[in-house]
């Protein structure tokens, strides 16, 4: 337990209800793990009925996985995975005390990365597939395609919305995190919301990870 | 709560630049990796490489990008639980979704019924 | 309410500053982010979302004094269970004991001055009062029919009630779990005290900790399952969809992988804080603390293998069925453990039977039936004969009302002298505990006879032959709603005229009984260092034989 010094100066961010700053930083990562430990069983809903579906109608989602374009879910995913990196180094730039110049030069190209993300999805993915027809429930050319392919089609928008949606919110909390930074709340002695922030966004990332082969890749795309 | 509260220098681990680049490296090639496999024919064997490479790339964020390598054993049994719980959820919903359709005395137990009937 | 908490300010009954009355007005207690004031504010309303589905319990009682029914058409009658049950579940009993005494405890428990997260507690209160203004806003506008259970294709393609409003208000109120969990195990895992450690945890805080794993665990599932339930509902195709090769039955498996623990999420913090009723009541140590902290634990992971006992006559699989059957009897040895090592703690300590203790005697009897009656259920055979009937009614009031709430009323009358810092009348407070246990009993056994003679949950109508047994069960909760009106009254009354009750009224132990009552906002002046265990009472002098 540290001393009483910690309570005479307040290090910037320091809550009241802690001992000192080593117990906050702890805190505030095993809360945020625990959170995505509930994101995971929020995904995991989802997962769970598509290993059931797919095990049982896997020729249709077959048929379904061959419907999606390919490239763009590629193209996506290392968009994402470079959004990574860069959050990453947005974080170490923090750690090892750099200007607060680069912080946000990092977390602005995090965002134009989750940005670039959405517009491709938006425009050449959802909007392409709301044409062709094969969005359940709001534009379905059911003669072209079998029930099951429907349900694939179902799992395929409802999966990736909920991580849109997901990626939305990170965009959001990205936007407050330069803020912050702009306000230099961030030092190599206190950056924990850039830190759990950047868990968040990993996390989206790695759903991401699954979603790609989950439903584009499967049952191979040779003919 | 620890016993040492560190006044100088930054908190937490930092990590090279070099491993950055590296991990983000092996991510990128995952991906081209899993979407070249993806048009060979593997026969059943696609999923399972799929996936691999996809539990591959997942440890690598996890341990690098999202620090768990240096981090304590109370975040490890924090993300294995929920991976666990997950697990619970896919097995126990599979029992029945996956069974739903198999016979009531499956084949082999017609061996066992005999057997079993002589020892009452 | 808010009347009520403003009474308190004005006669402190330590004459120091606490909790209560370091700050004034309407907003010091919308924006607190002191967990002893939350606590209160869940209590509020909780206590608000209790009488809303206990009037819908009373109004379905009512209708059932006579077979064809005395009140009600038939599609009223189905959104008056549906009510009751979806406001007593997700808005009462889910946030009961874990909200109102979980918060005003843990942090006064393990030596901290407040949660780790104040202000996710806070919001956490927020993101539960939204969900509860959209289930009451379905019911007062037209209701939902749908049982609390909210099956499709009933749920999703026919009812014509406020199904997407319901499932909306619930998936609110689950965020407000995961939060209020979440919260609770980063505090346990990193508040506590010096010398605080795992194995000097009051086993309320076991009990807690345990709960908290549910809610984080078990929460996103049904959070996701009512958001597709939903999309569903909008969309008119979905995976729940059988036209498109979906299947209704995976929205079991998915409620109930959150409601079955959801039912620990209930009984485990009762248990908790039977644990320190009776340690106290008795003046004796817990017999086999770490048998009855590691039987919540093992509780809360065994509730999450159990669920396909809710869907034995559903279709599932007979093999499913067979798993979950073996697995669900699991249930019973933890359970088992806490009340033998309760019983075994009651054994030879010196008793009184203060308006705490008598809850607590109350919740060790019922609990047990409730208890032993599940594994009737869970037995394949002997469910297919009671599964829909007012068996599994009986089973579950048991477990929830005989359990839960006598738990919660008995803690809420231990603490009510720490939240307030004053006393209630012991007299009356007996009166009501005895009162809502005969009135209990009186409503819900005669549910097991009808049940198990045939007659079927949720139906408006019964057979004539029934009658008896359903005047008596209608009887008993006119006498079980008078019972909770009563206290209702004292309690709120001795928040202004009750004696001051000083900081240790019962003599009990545990860092709460050290600090002042009410607490001050920071808990404690200095924080304490611990170098015992939980429940050391002194050994009694006189040596019995």
């Amino acid at each position: 337990m540290s001393d009483t010094v910690a309570h005479g100066a307040h290090p910037p961010g320091f809550a009241h209800q802690f001992e000192d700053m080593t117990q906050q930083r702890e805190a505030g990562n095993l809360g945020m793990w625990v959170f995505l430990v509930t994101e995971i069983l929020f995904f995991g809903g989802m997962f769970t009925s598509y290993i059931i579906f797919r095990t049982l109608h896997f020729a249709s989602f077959e048929a379904g996985s061959h419907l999606l374009k390919v490239q763009f879910g590629a193209t996506n995913t290392v968009v994402l995975i470079v959004s990574s990196l860069t959050m990453a180094l947005a974080i170490r730039a923090a750690q090892t005390g750099k200007r607060k110049g680069q912080i946000i030069f990092w977390l602005i190209l995090t965002m134009f990365l989750g940005a670039l993300f959405l517009g491709l999805k938006l425009r050449y993915e959802w909007y392409a597939d709301y044409v062709e027809g094969i969005v359940p429930g709001i534009s379905w050319n059911s003669g072209a395609h079998a029930p099951g392919v429907e349900l694939f089609m179902c799992f395929y928008f409802f999966m990736t919305g909920l991580h849109a949606i997901h990626m939305v919110i990170g965009l959001g909390i990205l936007t407050v995190l330069v803020i912050m930074a702009a306000r230099d709340k961030f030092s190599s002695r206190y950056y924990a919301p850039l830190e759990i922030s950047g868990l968040y966004w990993h996390f989206v990332d790695i759903v991401w990870i699954f979603l790609f082969p989950l439903l584009y890749l499967i049952g191979g795309r040779y003919q | 709560m620890s016993e040492h509260s560190e006044h100088d220098g930054p908190v937490g681990h930092v990590v090279p630049i070099s491993t950055y680049l590296l991990v983000f490296l092996a991510l990128i090639v995952g991906t081209a990796l899993t979407t070249w496999i993806a048009y060979i024919d593997l026969g059943r064997w696609n999923t399972p490489v799929a996936l691999t490479i996809a539990v591959v790339k997942m440890t690598l964020v996890v341990l690098f990008f999202m620090h768990v390598k240096y981090a304590t054993g109370l975040t490890r049994i924090v993300i294995l639980a929920g991976f666990f719980w997950l697990a619970i959820m896919v097995t126990l919903a599979s029992s029945d979704e996956l069974t739903r359709n198999w016979e009531i005395v499956p084949q082999g137990w017609n061996m066992i019924v005999p057997f079993a009937s002589r020892l009452f | 309410m808010s009347m009520a908490i403003a009474d308190l300010h004005e006669a402190p009954a330590d004459s120091s500053v606490n909790y209560l009355n370091a700050t004034y007005g309407i907003r010091s207690w919308l924006l607190t982010k002191d967990h002893k004031r939350i606590g209160l504010l869940y209590l509020a309303t909780t206590t608000l979302m209790f009488f809303v589905g206990g009037g819908a319990a009373v109004l379905m009682r009512l209708h059932l004094i006579e077979p064809q029914g005395a009140l009600f058409e038939p599609e009223t009658y189905n959104k008056l269970f549906s009510t009751h049950g979806i406001i007593m579940v997700f808005f009462f009993m889910v946030p009961s004991i874990p909200a109102t005494l979980g918060n005003f405890l843990i942090p006064l428990m393990i030596g901290a001055r407040d949660v780790a997260f104040p202000k996710l507690n806070l919001l956490s209160w927020y993101v539960f009062v939204t969900g509860c203004i959209f289930a009451l806003y379905a019911t007062l506008s037209g209701g939902v029919d749908t049982g609390w259970t909210f099956y499709p294709p009933y749920s999703s393609s026919f009812s014509h009630t406020h199904v997407v409003a319901v499932a909306l208000g619930v998936f609110i109120a689950g965020f407000s779990s995961i939060l209020t969990g979440l919260n609770f195990i980063v505090t346990i895992h990193k508040m506590r005290a010096p010398g605080m450690r795992w194995f000097r945890l009051p086993l309320f805080i076991w009990a807690m900790y345990a709960t908290s794993l549910i809610f984080v665990l078990g929460t996103p599932v049904i959070a996701i399952t009512l958001f597709l339930l939903g999309l569903e509902r909008i969309l008119h195709v979905g995976i729940f969809d059988p036209a498109v090769g979906g299947d209704p039955l995976l929205f079991q498996h998915l409620f109930w992988f959150y409601s079955h623990p959801a039912v620990y999420i209930m009984i485990l913090p009762g248990m908790g804080v039977v644990s320190e009723l009776i340690t106290a009541f008795s003046r004796k140590k817990i017999f086999g603390y770490s048998f009855v902290a590691f039987s919540s634990l093992s509780i809360a992971v065994i509730s999450f293998v159990v669920w396909g006992h809710h869907m034995f006559v559903t279709g599932q699989s007979v093999y499913a069925g067979l798993v979950f059957s073996a697995l669900s009897f699991l249930v019973a040895i933890p359970s088992a453990v806490k009340v033998f090592n309760w019983t075994a703690t009651l054994y030879k300590g010196s008793i009184s039977y203060e308006a705490p203790m008598l809850y607590a005697l109350g919740f060790v009897g019922l609990f047990t039936i409730g208890g032993l009656t599940g594994l009737f259920l869970a037995a394949l055979a002997t469910d297919v004969h009671l599964n829909g009937t007012y068996f599994i009614v009986a089973h579950f009031h048991y477990v929830m009302v005989g359990g839960a709430v006598m738990a919660y009323l008995g803690g809420m009358h231990f603490w009510w002298p720490k939240i307030t810092g004053r006393l209630y009348p012991d007299y009356w407070a007996r009166f009501a505990a005895f009162m809502i246990f005969v009135g209990f009993n009186l409503t819900f056994f005669p549910q097991f006879v009808l049940g198990y003679l045939g007659m079927p949950r949720r139906y408006a109508v019964y057979p004539a032959e029934f009658q008896v047994l359903n005047v008596m069960s209608s009887a008993g909760a006119s006498i079980l709603g008078v019972g909770y009106l009563i206290p209702l009254i004292y309690l709120t009354w001795s928040m202004r005229y009750g004696p001051p009750a000083g900081p240790n009224p019962w003599g009990a132990k545990g860092l709460e009984w050290t600090t002042s009552s009410p607490p001050p906002t920071e808990n404690f002046k200095e924080i304490p260092i611990v170098t015992e265990d939980a429940y050391n009472y002194p050994t009694p002098e006189v040596p019995r034989v």
